[in-house]
């Protein structure tokens, strides 16, 4: 990977990278000015934003802020009000095959008429009409197995055939990163992936989509709102408050002084044990349900 | 005792029965709907759609009790008064509370105008009934066309739809997220089930639709967490029900639904007896 200029951004003075060309690969995500709107609320306006094969960027902020927004736009759900969003090099579309989506975990009913292997398997053509990979043989064993493969990867072979409501939580959120990746994406979207997971969990599924990201170079723009379980992997941090927003490495970002303009109230990082706490974001904005501890 | 069971399990001339064309037509028929409905049984269960079905089939009754009066095609009416109904909740989507409440109100609307429509007929008292509760013995070689007809429109379309459906139904955050237009696809599935449910209506009855449309799919999820393994296990179970029904429901001359209804019943324990002494819905 060349090393690369983050793209610093701000409300306010915003430095785009604009036409100039930078060596390296193409960006797996790429936006210009980009900028939406609710009605009133600008949820936020010149986002320029850059994404690396093999980058691994967090969304933070507190709810409301646009994080998950961010996702439907890059997922072709939620057209931008201006700007452009290029997904490995095409603007994004609905469906398309090169992203791959982790959802948050949430309990599935015990009898949900769902294998393991058919929640992967829906990952790689559920979305598809018609016969997908073809009624023939080849076709169908080719699906099972880019499927087997997929599941082995996330070490869920043994419950392959097991039904999904009865897996527990972890188990059930290795099977949502093989889903994701069984169709060999090259941006992988995660939105909250960790919540409801306990230490262990969460840190089976960001081991998970590290080794992905290293070996397959795909791309990681990782939603959430609690940095300290992905702090070693995070290349940058896309900070979003309120229509203001700050994109850079989590040694620039996360700081008193950028937090505080962020908020635009006294927010103080505190560094301990490798971790990082934020004191005082909490009630920088009583108008929104808080739960900004990034 | 003896008596009562002696008149409800009675072969006495079943056989020269089988062979009269109209009997035919009936097991055909049962044939054709024990297909479709087991084929879509594992779906509505799965998208826990069960009261939506029920409420479907009052409103088939509605519309049928309407042709009734105007003098037209049952089936038709059947199929009308369905289909609105499908439309209807299938714009509702996934959102449970208020589903279940909207349907609630429609069906008991439904429900009471059929009765009352019923009333305003004067013909056979038995073509009334039959609407409630089934009755075969009614289904024409017209009959039969139009329901492989409609057959033919639900399997063909299921075929193209079942991946993202499937999806849809499992896993509705994830397919959003892919790009399965999810909104489209819940007002579909609910008309193909509306259709299916207005063709059972004169079979088995608006009553007991729920009898084919919903216990197949129960049991078969009792014992199978395979989305393949549950829809040929239901589509069985459907057409043991329909089929055996038919059959022993001929010489006692009793209406169908009852068979129908204890047969699938009875396939439904034995598949919660089988699911609870693996100890756990089993993989595979």
């Amino acid at each position: 990977m060349t090393a690369l200029v983050p793209a610093a951004g701000d409300a306010g003075a915003t430095t785009t990278m604009g036409s100039v060309s930078i060596p390296g690969p193409a960006p797996s995500v790429s936006l210009r000015d980009a900028r939406i709107r609710f009605g009133e609320r600008v949820l936020w306006d010149g986002l320029d934003l850059d994404v690396r094969p093999g980058e691994f960027v967090a969304v933070l902020g507190p709810n409301g802020s646009g994080k998950t927004t961010l996702l439907r736009v890059l997922l072709g759900l939620q057209p931008l009000d201006s700007g452009t969003v290029l997904v490995d090099g095409h603007p994004a579309r609905r469906g398309s095959g090169r992203i791959g989506y982790i959802p948050q975990q949430q309990g599935m009913p015990e009898d949900l008429p769902l294998r393991a292997a058919d929640l992967v398997g829906l990952g790689l053509d559920g979305h598809r009409f018609g016969p997908g990979f073809g009624l023939g043989l080849a076709g169908r064993r080719e699906r099972r197995e880019r499927v087997a493969a997929a599941l082995a990867a996330v070490g869920a072979t043994s419950y392959a055939s097991s039904p999904v409501g009865r897996l527990s939580g972890g188990e059930q959120q290795r099977l949502r990163v093989a889903q994701a990746l069984v169709g060999d994406p090259a941006v992988l979207l995660c939105d909250e992936p960790l919540l409801s997971l306990d230490l262990a969990h969460q840190r089976t599924v960001t081991d998970l989509v590290d080794a992905r990201r290293r070996t397959a170079d795909t791309a990681v723009v990782f939603v959430t709102h609690e940095i300290n379980p992905v702090l070693p992997l995070v290349d940058r941090v896309l900070y979003l408050v309120d229509g203001r927003f700050r994109i850079g490495a989590p040694d620039e970002v996360m700081t008193s002084e950028t937090l505080s303009e962020l908020y635009r109230t006294d927010v103080e990082v505190l560094r301990t044990r490798g971790r990082l706490v934020v004191v005082g974001a909490e009630h920088a904005q009583d108008h929104h349900h808080h739960e900004a501890h990034a | 005792m003896t008596d009562i069971l002696g008149r409800l399990l009675n072969f006495d001339g079943t056989g020269e029965l089988l062979g009269l064309p109209f009997v035919q037509n009936a097991l055909l028929a049962s044939a054709i709907l024990g297909l479709v409905a087991g084929v879509l049984a594992p779906l509505v269960v799965g998208r826990g759609m069960g009261f939506a079905v029920h409420g479907t089939s009052e409103l088939a009754f509605t519309g049928a009790a309407a042709a009734l009066l105007l003098g037209i095609s049952v089936s038709v009416g059947a199929v009308v008064g369905a289909v609105i109904a499908g439309l209807v909740f299938g714009a509702l989507g996934l959102r449970r509370r208020e589903r279940d409440s909207v349907i609630g109100v429609v069906l008991a609307f439904g429900l009471g105008l059929g009765v009352l429509l019923l009333g305003l007929y004067s013909g056979r008292a038995s073509n009334k009934f039959g609407l409630l509760t089934g009755s075969i013995v009614s289904v024409d070689a017209s009959n039969l066309w139009v329901l492989g007809g409609v057959a033919v429109v639900v399997l063909g379309t299921l075929a193209v739809i079942y991946r993202p459906l499937l999806f849809a139904s499992t896993d509705p955050d994830v397919a959003v997220a892919r790009g399965v237009p999810v909104r489209l696809l819940s007002p579909l599935f609910a008309v193909l089930v509306s259709l299916t449910t207005a063709l059972a209506v004169p079979i088995v009855g608006a009553i007991l639709v729920l009898s084919v449309t919903i216990i197949p799919g129960a049991a078969a999820a009792r014992v199978t967490s395979s989305p393949l393994k549950a829809t040929l296990l239901a589509v069985a179970i459907a057409e043991v029900a329909l089929l055996g029904g038919t059959v022993l429901s001929l010489a006692p001359g009793l209406s169908i639904s009852g068979y129908v209804a204890t047969i699938a019943f009875l396939a439904y324990l034995a598949c919660r007896v089988i699911g609870r002494a693996r100890g756990a819905v089993r993989p595979g």
